[in-house]
């Protein structure tokens, strides 16, 4: 993990492996990275929220044919409050947040399971917006705290 | 995550603390489907469940659907910051709630 300031603005940042079994380890990250902050409980949470289903997402999907990491960077803007994440990963080019949105107004029946993921994850950050560059799929988001 | 499991006759009620995320949302999901078949009843009670993530909906959408089929399905004791996830996501309409 690496440490820096850079004129005002708080960065860390670490690398993962793609696999929800680092997810533990990914959120314990997140968590300190926010309580340094000085992030409420309840947008520590969201965030991790956030966090979760997007890493979740990399794991499941980014290395169909083998292993490969995913890097997190987080910065704090402390003048505005706002938090960016941005995560990182070598896989095949895939951008989650352009799938179907679930109908979230379906009874259970008609519910599908799947989606709520990436629902959630527009829902709750301020913006969330994909890019691939230079063979990394990149997703960056922002919440102000 | 640990789970509670009481029977009273045809009711079983499974209480729920700490995180239902992905790592622990397959364990709930095993506990429900191990509910022997005169489980007609489900109560969870997720008072110390404080973080729900989207592997944990589809575990209790999965859970609802099968036991509104023959009985019936209801959680008790919800905190704020969960039924906020239920609110977003439309599961406070799916989900019976008390």
């Amino acid at each position: 993990m690496t440490t820096s300031d850079y004129g005002g603005e708080t960065m860390m940042n670490k690398t993962f492996p793609a696999k929800t079994e680092a997810l533990s380890d990914v959120l314990g990250f997140v968590e300190a990275a926010l309580e340094d902050c000085g992030c409420p409980m309840k947008s520590s949470m969201a965030i991790c929220l956030v966090t979760e289903e997007l890493f979740v997402n990399v794991a499941h999907y980014a290395y169909p044919d083998g292993d490969g990491d995913m890097t997190l960077f987080i910065s704090f803007d402390e003048k505005e409050r706002v938090v960016t994440l941005r995560m990182t990963d070598k896989g095949i080019p895939f951008n989650p947040l352009k799938q179907e949105e679930p109908d979230v107004t379906l009874p259970a029946e008609e519910r599908e399971p799947g989606g709520l993921g990436i629902f959630i994850s527009k829902k709750t950050m301020d913006s969330l917006d994909y890019t691939y560059e230079n063979g990394e799929n990149i997703l960056t988001m922002n919440k102000k705290i | 995550m640990t789970i509670e499991i009481k029977k009273n006759d045809n009711e079983a009620i499974i209480g729920i603390t700490g995180r239902l995320d992905t790592i622990t949302a397959p364990d709930l999901d095993k506990a429900i489907n191990e509910l022997k078949a005169d489980t007609k009843n489900l109560v969870l009670d997720v008072k110390g469940m404080e973080y729900i993530s989207s592997a944990g909906l589809r575990v209790l959408l999965a859970a609802q659907k099968k036991m509104h089929k023959s009985g019936s399905m209801k959680l008790i004791n919800v905190c704020p910051d969960v039924m906020d996830v239920f609110e977003l996501t439309g599961f406070l309409d799916i989900l019976v709630i008390e």
